[in-house]
């Protein structure tokens, strides 16, 4: 199984953990501290949000190192579930 | 013409993603939990902003600090799994194992600490079917810092979505036991440590689903 005999350079994951354990601050911080509007402050917590779960995928789940068959197989279900979500925000708003 | 086609021998397989068959797999699977996790997730989303009055400031109902810290205790056991994958493909099978056990043990911890939150959330008042009255939260009801019309469906959207979330680490627990009992069994090496691997992303997507559920949960 060829698929084993490679990447025995590992990425810094402890410096990933500090990305991560410092982004969980400043989110935690944005949300109770800061005095910005409050669709403002949805869209900063979103982006920080994404940008950690974005960290996970890439470096933990070594998205950044796979093929591009399996980042698209990894990433497929992400504009079916916005779809989802909002064909039935229509329901209600539209 | 079906019936020629039956004849023809199978073509070659398509070498497809270029993983082996479990990878494969998990990946395939955690699609299929993206989108189980989007119709919790959608449903709260719907449901919140669609509700017809104000939902509860963040922090009022829920404990964020707890939280908080279960959040950062789900973030080191990701990290220590992707070490203990990284352990396993070096070939060292003491810091795999090491890391492995510290894995587990951060996420039988966060499973207790959510235990430990749901119970103290029941004691204040916060059911599934809203806020009980005459407990502690229902005193916020009346002083009109948590709104009654809304707790319904908070409360309900609330354990459904964490609730489970914590099946879902409970499941990678029990998982990662069986992996670390076949691990002291030497039932991995550095040419062949699938089941690690696998059983690593699903604990990732754990960990990943849970940082988009703590900002839309607890923060929002």
């Amino acid at each position: 199984m060829d698929d084993f005999a490679h990447r025995k350079q590992h990425p810094n994951y402890l410096l990933i953990w500090v990305y991560l354990f410092i982004l969980t601050i400043v989110e935690v911080a944005v949300a109770f501290l800061s005095h910005i509007p409050r669709n403002l402050l949805l869209l900063a917590l979103v982006f920080l949000a994404v940008w950690k779960a974005g960290l996970v995928g890439m470096y933990f789940m070594h998205l950044k190192f796979e093929s591009n068959r399996l980042r698209i197989l990894a990433v497929a279900p992400i504009p079916l579930a916005f779809i989802l979500v909002l064909a039935v925000i229509t329901e209600f708003r539209w | 013409m079906a019936h020629a086609a039956v004849m023809e021998p199978p073509a070659a397989a398509e070498p497809g993603a270029g993983v082996y068959n479990e990878k494969l797999g998990m990946w395939v699977f955690l699609g299929s939990e993206v989108m189980f996790f989007t119709a919790l997730i959608g449903s709260y989303i719907i449901l919140r902003f669609g509700a017809p009055g104000e939902w509860a400031r963040p922090g009022v109902v829920l404990n964020v600090p707890v939280t908080a810290f279960n959040t950062f205790l789900l973030i080191c056991s990701s990290v220590s799994m992707v070490k203990a994958y990284a352990a396993v493909v070096d070939g060292d099978q003491q810091k795999f194992k090491m890391w492995l056990l510290l894995t587990i043990i951060a996420g039988a911890s966060f499973v207790g600490v959510q235990a430990y939150e749901y119970t103290h959330l029941v004691h204040d008042g916060f059911l599934p079917s809203g806020i009980r009255e005459g407990s502690e939260l229902w005193e916020k009801v009346e002083a009109g810092t948590v709104p009654a019309a809304t707790a319904g469906i908070y409360g309900s959207s609330f354990y459904i979505m964490t609730g489970f979330h914590g099946f879902h680490v409970t499941c990678g627990v029990v998982s990662m036991i069986w992996v670390y009992l076949k691990a002291l069994r030497g039932g991995y090496s550095a040419t062949d440590y699938r089941g690690v691997e696998v059983i690593g992303l699903y604990w990732h997507f754990v960990d990943l689903v849970w940082i988009i559920l703590f900002t839309i949960v607890y923060l929002v």
